[in-house]
């Protein structure tokens, strides 16, 4: 197509946008969107949207979060996606950062402006807020009755010898949401203390896994105990009749899920009824049902809810604890990831064998004290909890440098390459855990 | 089994023909394989801050301890499921084709179910019988226990991918069997050889390139494979770690690429291998007998043993399958040996939401495999009877997409078509459904390159000359003679392309542009999102799975009929 013709069409687009515009109260025609939410929501809010606006088609598009975003990303030259709609704000802030989103402020009334203490839209317009989520603990009471194990409440409790082997969660390289968990644990106690938590509770991981439905999953069929999942994925499993239970720690986040309308949206007009419908009173219901089970952003839809339905704006405790800083956590993003997946996911075997140790150390020390076998204990604590990077080192651009996308300009200094920093991390985590392995072990032959 | 070099010579004379054939199919693997993976995978040899040509990334690769531990997991875990399908594989195919056994066309058929196992839901079945607290270590638990760790660590990804590739084995191999000359078994029989002998020295080196055929597959296909590893959370592996480099947000790093290139290069080096291993040996013959080898009639004690070894590695193979089924019947199933309580309301809404989904698989697999017993027997053809130069590559390009992780294919996909408009809609190209089918095709070609190959090994020059010197045009020969003496290799190709195809999701997720185009593996990765979809999920996995079996059953129905009657004009 020539320049002109460019010119021409995109007049004609404005004109068709005005005029559109003009009579937003009727919407039609066909509107795409692309989502990772599961069946059960998305075709509730459909039938819900059709009945209210029958003249739009919704073409409802299953994408994971990850193949959503390549998805528009490769499409964008000639778009056909109207919306695009997902839990993990910083799916959002990709496709911000790749000017693939267009501001739109929803017309709905009395949404605050925070959920917990989480901004409910992006502060620029591109993204909404619709739903949240906050994360915690979930369990198999046949599981846990089978293996004698206690209730866990805190995240702390799940770094307890007890829970040994039996608890799960899905990488944050792979999950925005326990990427954001993470996060939590580290703002909430600082860089030094909260990985040493997280640590922690990974020597009793059971597992790893690569999809965020994988933990609920396995959880529902028993293959482990203990998964660290959302809130609404717990909630629907047991509204589907799994022997499952959920509980929020104090620590938490409760982050908005989000929907953003596509650049270049083929139907705008009806895009923009689908966000209002979403926020509106009648849409914001939907929420509730059993299948779906989400926070509602909207304080009024509350009033709908069964009696012990978590509320964010009442319950003070929810997600108010930590103050989350956004911008903390954008600037080390990539870091954080790699570190834990260097660290902790393809470290886990060795990890794992230090935990065991430092358990029976210490539960042998418990019984016959000795005062060099708590020293040595000590240290090794101090070995597995170790960072090969402080809190200023991850959040300075240069290491960010070797894990973004974007090509520098020549004169930029070249960062590392990435998968150097990774091999470096890892050769770290590895002798660390051998060593500690070994200083727990003297500890416990001290105790015999 | 001579071969007969003079007159291989007079074949190669230059026709046009096989040029032109040759020239078809590379343009159409250039356009639909090397061009859309191509537009991906060179950022593997670019420099990241300057965009020049650089290995560096490839240094890295290799001073990586996590991928070089990958690298020999993905190693370790491929050879290994080699010989545990050939295990499960070897007392299947030589029963059913050696003896006279009941059943053994049904033994075939369900022989092949577990290469359909549906993405998501055929892992969630296994973990619910052999793993850590599935049905039998449940039970093992509480009368004897003790536990056994099928599914831990490498140990379950060797466990799901032999029960799952032995298929490509028992396939290849059966074919081979059947097409082995009677004459060849009945001369040795007349030397004075019999029992394992016979089998170890003559019949099993006769029917060898159906095994290398299959044993191949079986090595590039587990150490490709991302989907098990992933599902059992096993992720130092080759394959996975690409996937988990390329899907992940935020990080655009080489590696991702790197691997990919790797995978690609070590999957045509096993190729180069079994090439090598088959090289200089000519396993045609002239005659064929009605059945191939003759069937022996088994003593009533020797019957009770094979059945019993037959009916224990079909349960062993068709576990993941039985899990399936209880699933889809399953009200809630959770830490216990069996389920609460069964219902048939899964299925009650599969049927209601999911018609579309089967309709389209069934439209797309079958022509997608249709295409690949086409191009798989032309390739072949090319490589086996012509002389033209260059021909082995297409042979080899065409394997490489085994390694070509979906993932790669579909973004690759994407790129090159999506800015190409449709003639008349103006809709992206990339959005057509018959895309969708060209990346199917292209992803299951080689299973039908390596069925076809095998099958024409085994036929003979010289049936081919004497209808030629009968006055028989090339085509008539091919279609007349050829086509119908490798119906045998060729139908295996298409059973495994159209089976595998139809529940394939990697490259589908990228390429699915509506929902009334999507076939059943995208409806059942919407299902398996959600914990109230997981009964209608398996429900729907038990509908692909009997769709695609009883279309294998028919087809070797059909096959043993077309050969018994040929049989009887002997």
């Amino acid at each position: 197509m020539s320049r002109t013709l460019h010119g021409v069409a995109a007049a004609l687009a404005v004109m068709l946008a005005s005029s559109t515009a003009a009579f937003a109260q009727d919407p039609s025609g066909k509107l795409v969107v692309v989502t990772s939410f599961p069946k059960d929501l998305t075709s509730a809010f459909q039938q819900a949207f059709q009945k209210a606006y029958p003249k739009v088609t919704l073409e409802v598009l299953n994408r994971n979060t990850n193949a959503g975003v390549k998805y528009l990303q490769e499409t964008a030259s000639n778009n056909g996606t109207d919306l695009f709609w997902a839990s993990a704000p910083d799916a959002f802030e990709v496709l911000k950062g790749a000017n693939l989103l267009q501001a739109y402020k929803p017309k709905v009334e009395g949404i605050p402006e925070k959920v917990g203490a989480y901004p409910i839209n992006d502060p620029e317009g591109m993204y909404a807020g619709f739903a949240a989520s906050g994360y915690g603990i979930m369990w198999n009471s046949r599981y846990m009755k089978a293996n004698e194990l206690p209730a866990p409440k805190e995240w702390s409790d799940l770094a307890k010898p007890v829970y040994y082997d039996h608890v799960a969660i899905s990488a944050p390289s792979r999950s925005g949401t326990t990427h954001l968990t993470i996060e939590t644990i580290l703002q909430g106690e600082g860089w030094e203390k909260g990985w040493r938590t997280n640590k922690e509770i990974a020597g009793n991981y059971r597992t790893i896994t690569e999809r965020s439905f994988g933990v609920p999953d396995g959880v529902n069929s028993g293959s482990f105990g203990i998964g660290i999942v959302i809130d609404f994925f717990a909630l629907s499993s047991q509204a589907s009749g799994f022997p499952v239970e959920f509980v929020y720690p104090t620590v938490t986040t409760i982050v908005p899920a989000n929907i953003g309308i596509v650049k270049n949206a083929p139907n705008k007009a009806a895009a923009e009824t689908f966000v209002d419908f979403i926020l509106s009173p009648q849409g914001q219901e939907v929420l509730l049902q059993p299948a779906i089970r989400r926070l509602p952003v909207n304080p009024a839809t509350y009033a709908k809810a069964p009696a012990d339905y978590p509320n964010p704006f009442k319950d003070t405790s929810l997600g108010s604890q930590v103050n989350f800083d956004v911008e903390v956590s954008q600037a080390r993003y990539n870091v954080v990831d790699a570190l834990f997946d260097q660290l902790i996911t393809f470290q886990l075997d060795g990890l794992k064998a230090a935990t065991r140790a430092i358990h029976q150390a210490d539960a042998a020390l418990a019984k016959k004290p000795n005062d060099k076998g708590k020293a040595l204990l000590a240290e090794a604590r101090d070995l597995v909890a170790a960072m090969p990077v402080t809190a200023q080192e991850a959040a300075d651009p240069q290491l960010a440098g070797a894990f973004t996308v974007e090509r520098k300009s020549a004169t930029d200094a070249v960062p590392e390459r990435q998968a150097q920093v990774e091999q470096k991390w890892a050769a770290f985590a590895k002798d660390n855990y051998a060593a500690a392995r070994k200083k727990a072990e003297e500890a416990l032959a001290l105790a015999r | 089994m001579t071969s007969l070099a003079l007159t291989r010579e007079s074949i190669a004379r230059v026709r046009p023909g096989p040029a032109v054939a040759a020239v078809l199919i590379a343009l159409f693997l250039l356009l639909f394989l090397v061009v859309p993976v191509v537009q991906v995978i060179f950022v593997a040899f670019q420099d990241k801050t300057t965009g020049a040509f650089t290995l560096i990334n490839f240094a890295d690769f290799f001073r990586n301890d996590l991928f070089m531990r990958s690298f020999w997991n993905s190693f370790y875990v491929s050879a290994m499921s080699v010989v545990v399908a050939s295990a499960l594989a070897l007392p299947l195919a030589y029963l059913t084709t050696r003896f006279e056994f009941r059943g053994a066309v049904l033994i075939q058929s369900l022989g092949i179910i577990p290469l359909i196992m549906p993405p998501f839901i055929g892992a969630v079945a296994m973990q619910l019988l052999f793993g850590r607290n599935g049905t039998v270590n449940l039970l093992l638990r509480d009368h004897f226990g003790i536990s056994i760790p099928f599914m831990e660590g490498l140990n379950g990804v060797i466990f799901v991918q032999s029960i799952h590739y032995f298929p490509f084995i028992l396939i290849n191999l059966s074919a081979s069997l059947k097409n082995i000359d009677r004459a060849m078994e009945e001369s040795a029989q007349n030397l004075g050889c019999h029992g394992f002998r016979l089998f170890r020295r003559i019949v099993f080196p006769l029917a060898m390139p159906g095994y290398v055929a299959g044993a191949s597959l079986v090595f590039i296909k587990v150490f490709d494979d991302l989907g098990t590893p992933l599902l059992l959370n096993v992720n130092d592996m080759l394959a996975p770690q690409a996937y988990l480099r390329i899907s992940s947000i935020g990080i655009a790093d080489p590696m991702g690429y790197v691997i990919s290139v790797v995978l690609i290069v070590c999957s045509l080096l096993a190729l180069w291998v079994s090439a090598l291993a088959m090289k200089g040996k000519d396993y045609a013959t002239v005659q064929r007998g009605g059945g191939g080898l003759a069937r022996r009639r088994m003593k009533p004690l020797e019957l009770v043993a094979a059945y019993a070894v037959v009916l224990l590695i079909l349960v062993l193979v068709l576990a993941p399958h039985i899990g399936l089924t209880l699933l889809s019947f399953a009200t809630i199933w959770s830490f216990s040996p069996f389920p609460d309580a069964f219902t048939m309301k899964h299925y009650g809404t599969v049927f209601l939401e999911s018609g579309q989904y089967i309709t389209n698989t069934l439209l797309y697999a079958s022509l997608a495999a249709l295409l690949d017993v086409v191009i798989g027997t032309a390739i072949a053809y090319l490589v086996l009877r012509s002389k033209l130069p260059g021909r082995q590559w297409l042979d080899y390009i065409a394997m490489a997409a085994l390694a070509v992780p979906g993932v790669v294919l579909g973004i690759g996909y994407l790129r090159s078509f999506y800015d190409v408009p449709m003639p008349f809609t103006g809709q992206p190209l990339s959005g057509f459904w018959l895309i969708l089918v060209f990346a199917l095709a292209i992803r299951r070609l080689p299973y039908a390159l390596r069925a076809c190959t095998a099958a024409l090994q085994q036929v003979s020059n010289s049936l081919e000359e004497a209808a030629e010197n009968l006055g028989a045009t090339k085509l008539r020969t091919i279609s007349r003679v050829v086509v119908p003496l490798m119906s045998g290799g060729i139908l295996a190709g298409f059973v495994t392309s159209f089976a595998t195809a139809a529940v394939e999701l990697s490259a589908t997720i990228m390429l699915v542009h509506s929902q009334s185009d999507a076939p059943l593996a995208y409806g059942l990765y919407v299902y398996m999102q959600s914990a109230a979809g997981r009964g209608p999920g398996a429900a729907l996995g038990v509908f692909a799975v009997v769709i695609v079996g009883l279309g294998t059953y028919l087809s070797h129905v059909i096959i043993e009929r077309g050969r018994r009657e040929r049989g009887q004009d002997h």
